[in-house]
Order: C-alpha cells, then structure tokens, then sequence
C-alpha cells in the first residue's frame, strides 16, 4: 500500500478500524478530537457502531459493556478525560477485559492548557484508579510507529484480557506525517467468557470485579500479578542508540525522544557521543535495557515534558550504579534540541 | 401430583442476601418470572448495580454484568450496542440511579436506548448502613440526616420516573409499589410490559419499584409494608406516566 499523509488521530482511527475495532465510545476534548470525529465518519461504513457518551465516565462505562460482550472496541480522550476513565478502567482490569485506550496527552493539572505535555506518565503507568492493576502502555515517537502500534495494542488486549493504552501527546495527535499500513491480520483469540445469552447451551457468563471474600479477592490479585509478569517477560519494547559508545545515554519516549535524537547530533558535531534508551512500552518498563552499561557512560539523562515523571523508573532500572539527570519542560511547553544539548554538556563540565 | 407453583427458572439456586422483610427479594422474582414468561433467558443480558443488589448477578439465570456505582445504564448502552437484538436490563437501586448515576440514566432515556431498567425506590442507601438517599422523604431520618431531612438544607425527595417521563426517548414509564399482593400483580404487569416495549425497539423503558428497607428504617417488616403505603406513595404516586400510544 502507498504512502498516505495523515494527521496523527486520524492515522489513530484508521489503524483502529483496520485492526478490528467495531465499537468506540468517546466524548469530546481536545488536542483529540479528529479520533471521535474519524470514528463516526468512518465506523458505520464497516458496519460498526459509534457513540458520543455524554461524559468520559459514560463513555469507558459503554467500553466496559461492549468489552463483556467480546467485541473489540476503543476510547479515546486527552488528560482530564483519562482522569475521569480511570474509576471504569480500574473495573476493567478487575474484571479481565480487553479494550483500547488512547491518551493524547495535554497539560495540567487540572484544564492545564490544551497543548503537548507528557504529565500523565503516573497516571497511565501507575494505575490511575483504584487496586493493584498496571496495563501495558504504548508510546509511539511517530505517526507510522502509531498506526503499528495500534494493531498491536488490540492484539496485546485480547491475547491478556487486559485494557491497553496508546499514550501519545499533542504533538502525535495533531501533526501530519507521511504512513503506510500494514496488511496484519488481527489475532483471533476465542472468547468463551463474553455475554452473549446463553442460548440455553452454557450456564450464565458473568462480568465480574466483586470478589467479596478477601481470600478470594486476594486469589484473584495474584492471579493478574501472574499475568502482569507474563506481559514484563513478553511485552517490553524498547529502541536504543549508540549506548556503546555513549558519554550521556538520554532516556526519553514519543515526540521528546525525536527531540532527543537532534540534540544527539547537535553533541556529535562537538564531539560528544550521546546515546538513547527509548521505552516504546512505558509499562512494562524495559528494565533491562539498563543492565548493560558501558564503561564510558557517566550518567543518565532523563527528558520528558513533565517536571519528571518517568524518571522514577529511570532510577529504579538503573539501580544506583550512574548519576540520573533530569531536563524537563511543562505546562505545553516543549524542549529544544539546543536546550537538551547545552544539559548534556553541562553534565560534562563541557557546557 | 399436580404442579400448580415452582420456582422461576429465571433464578439461580443461590440464596439471597437480603436481610428478612426486604422486597428486593419480591422484585427480584417478578423480573426473573417475566423473563422467564416472555421466553429471554437465553438471550437477555442484564446489568446489576452497587448496592443491596450487588449480588444481582448471582441471582439472575442469565448473562449478567456488574458495574460500577450508577453506571449500569452507560455498561447497557455499551452490551446493547454489541448486542441490538438482545433485550438487556439494569437493575438498580435509589442511591445508584438518582444520586451517583443521574447523568447515565437521564442520558440512556436520552439516547432512546433499548433498554428496560428496574429502579428500586427504598428512600435510603441500604447497603453501606442507611445514609440519606436523594429519595429520602422531608422528615425521614437517615445516618446522615440525623435531626430528619430537611428540604432547605438539602431539596426535596427527586422523582425520578415524573423526570423521565419528560425525555421523548423514555417511551414506557411506570411507577409500581411491591406492599400488597394487588401492587405486587400490577408491579409484575408493568415490568413485563416494558420488557415488551424493549422487544418492539420503541425505546427505554423503567419501572420505578417502590420498596423496602426494614433494616434501615428500624422498623419490622410489616411496619415498613405499612410506612410506604402511608408516607412514600402520597409522594411518589403510583401509576404509568407514560405508555407507547395503542395501534389503532
Ligand atoms: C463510587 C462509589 N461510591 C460509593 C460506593 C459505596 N456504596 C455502595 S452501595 C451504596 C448505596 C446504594 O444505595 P442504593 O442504590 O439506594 O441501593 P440499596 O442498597 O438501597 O439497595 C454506596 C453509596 C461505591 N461502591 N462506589
Ligand atoms: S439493608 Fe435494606 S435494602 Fe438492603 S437488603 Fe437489608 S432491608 Fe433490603
């Protein structure tokens, strides 16, 4: 298939309904408006269904029913939507379904503003509601890396009975780049435990979270920690460069890894060998990308726009051994090139 | 020997968890002997809430989904998207439909959803200990509303099924108590009918139950029989507020 050029949330829709999903439930916040709107300009045309809920706590709510029914399905939301999604995310990692949620993030707290940021980094890696739940979390650095993704994400979903989010930022949803999809067939994983009426040939299926009996509850807790350490074991993705020869290895993820690259050739016109570790999944964590660290490099740096989110899990993979630096921008603000090079050459003493 | 009763296959063999007296239990046979007489076991889907009924779907003998306080009805929208032609149904109480749930259970009358919701009207929260309800009447003492509530401090009692009535997408709208044998036969009637409504794609249905909660109100069950007879139908009167109009 050729190239087509496509703005980020539609590329987002597209690779959605090419991977399957029928069903998207979603209400309007910007920077991703254009995914509802694709959603419902192109979903009836395959013979699927979307709804404008009347509220993002609504909307996950009509994912978790659709989800029961073993229907692949998505929403789609920015920052303080996502935080209002959490409480029916939560129920459905309780509950072991698999759905798709993606988070265009802008900046906050609270209204924030409705530009690029990457402050949700413990909302989405953390379980923003309530329990001891993760979900894998995808951050994809282009529009071509996106759409690939989102195959993946409903695969990964259905393979684990697991809510999966996309997590771009504004730069992702709105900026327009040259994609090509993929023909993928979409995994076909058999789902016995939807409802779908019994037809009289099974005993009820039930959509559950409740374990009222704290044995229970607690069976069940270390029945998703299997799983959550069955998607640490198979799930990691992660992309480095140039760690081998690295003075500073740059840890950063979706749109501030490309700025991260341009600095890294800004440093290699002065001689500075810069290296990256980029998490393509911020859950599970690629850990290991940190075990081997090369004699030459003398510290970390940590680049996110956020006050500094994901470098608590920088530290925890890196487990004391080197210094970890931070350089962040916030509040829709976004690093330079220039800005993130002048940082590493300071951590040098060569600024 | 003649069988002239039994069981509803519509229910499980599962006990109860409904303290003694309380009509959750009644309510709970009308529904699964509907579903059962109009022949939807096998194809129904239904939703229960958070609250007394929480165990719902347990007791129900058909596909069934918990969900999140209030959010039954958003959970149906979503099942009978997937599933238009398969009746589905929320089950919810006072608390869980006219406090934390309003906004999804105003919009799924909005939307038109097909969808038939029983609304179980008890004045009160009864599982997390008897806080005050938005159904709680002026005067009715709660955990929470300890001096009895007052309508200045915090409005009158809301009327759900009168509200709802009002959204052109609610097509079947009834208010039905379960204190007498005759209330509990036009209660049935009701809820079979707006399982019919559901059927015929005409729209949402609800059936506003008015119930029970001896524990609660710290009366007997007879005593709390006679209460809602005396103190909630003068509020919330019964009758149909709305009805598909008869082919002619
Ligand atoms: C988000 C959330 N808030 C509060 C609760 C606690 N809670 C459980 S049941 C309930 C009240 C239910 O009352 P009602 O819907 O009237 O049903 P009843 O118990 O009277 O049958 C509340 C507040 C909860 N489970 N979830
Ligand atoms: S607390 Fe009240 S509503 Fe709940 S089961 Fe007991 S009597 Fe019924």
């Amino acid at each position: 298939m050729a190239k087509v050029l496509m703005k980020g949330n539609e590329a987002i829709g597209a690779a959605a309904i090419k991977a399957g999903c029928k069903y998207f439930f979603g209400y309007p916040i910007t920077p991703q408006n254009e995914v509802p709107e694709y959603m419902a300009r192109e979903l009836p045309k395959v013979g699927g269904v979307f709804v404008q809920a009347e509220s993002e706590v609504a909307a996950i709510n009509m994912v978790y029913g659709a989800a029961g029914c073993g229907a692949r399905v998505m929403t789609s939301s920015s920052s303080p939507g996502i935080a209002l999604k959490q409480e029916g995310i939560s129920y459905i990692a309780g509950a072991e379904l698999p759905c798709v949620i993606v988070n265009i993030m802008r900046g906050g707290p609270g209204l924030g503003s409705i530009q690029p940021a990457q402050s949700d980094y413990y909302q989405s890696t953390r379980g923003g509601g309530n329990g001891d739940y993760y979900h894998p979390v995808y951050a994809p650095a282009s529009i071509q890396e996106t759409v690939d993704l989102m195959q993946e994400a409903f695969d990964v979903a259905d393979k684990y009975r697991t809510p999966v989010m996309v997590l771009g930022d504004g730069m992702i949803g709105q900026m327009m780049e040259p994609v090509e999809f993929f023909e993928r067939e979409p995994l076909k994983v058999e789902k016995p435990w939807a409802t779908n009426g019994t037809k009289g040939k099974r005993k009820p299926n039930i959509i559950n979270s409740l374990f009222i009996d704290p044995q229970v509850l607690e069976e069940h807790n270390h029945h998703l920690e299997e799983k959550f350490a069955l998607m640490k074991k198979n799930e990691v993705r992660v992309e480095t460069f140039n760690t081998e020869e690295a003075e500073v290895v740059c840890v950063a993820y979706g749109t501030t890894a490309r700025i991260v690259k341009n600095a890294i050739e800004i440093c290699k016109k002065d001689g500075i060998e810069v290296g990256l570790i980029r998490p393509i999944t911020l859950w599970p964590f690629p850990e290991a990308a940190f075990e081997e660290v090369s004699e030459k490099t003398k510290a970390y740096l940590t680049v996110e726009m956020s006050l500094g989110q994901m470098i608590d899990d920088v530290k925890i993979s890196v487990e004391g051994k080197r210094p970890v630096e931070f350089y962040g921008r916030c509040g829709g603000m976004i690093p330079t090139p220039k800005g993130v090079a002048e940082k590493i050459k300071s951590i040098l003493g060569r600024a | 020997m003649d069988v002239v009763f039994q069981k509803t296959k519509g229910l499980t063999d599962k006990p109860f968890s409904y303290c003694p007296g309380c009509t959750h239990g009644i309510i709970h046979r009308l529904v699964a002997e509907c579903l059962e007489e109009l022949n939807l076991l096998d194809e129904v889907i239904g939703v229960a809430p958070v609250g007394c009924s929480v165990f719902a779907y347990d007791f129900f003998n058909c596909d069934m989904h918990e969900a999140a306080h209030g959010r039954a009805p958003a959970v149906a929208t979503g099942i009978k998207r997937v599933h238009p032609d398969h009746p589905v149904f929320t089950y919810q109480g006072d608390g869980d439909l006219a406090s934390i749930g309003t906004a999804e259970i105003v919009h799924v009358a909005h939307r038109g959803e097909k969808i038939t919701t029983i609304f179980v009207n008890n004045a009160i929260y009864g599982m997390t200990g008897g806080q005050m309800a938005p159904t709680t009447l002026v005067g009715q003492k709660a955990t929470t509303a300890p001096y009895g509530r007052d309508a200045a401090l915090c409005g009158n009692p809301i009327r759900m099924s009168e509200m709802l009535a009002t959204i052109d997408g609610a097509v079947f709208v009834e208010r039905v108590a379960v204190n007498t044998p005759a209330n509990i036969r036009k209660a049935k009637k009701a809820i079979k009918k707006a399982f019919e409504v559901q059927l015929q794609g005409l729209g949402f249905g609800i059936v506003e139950v008015l119930s029970t909660c001896p524990t609660n109100w710290g009366l007997t069950p007879v005593e709390s029989l006679n209460w809602l007879e005396k103190n909630m139908i003068p509020y919330y009167p019964l009758g149909n507020f709305k009805s598909p109009k008869e082919e002619v």
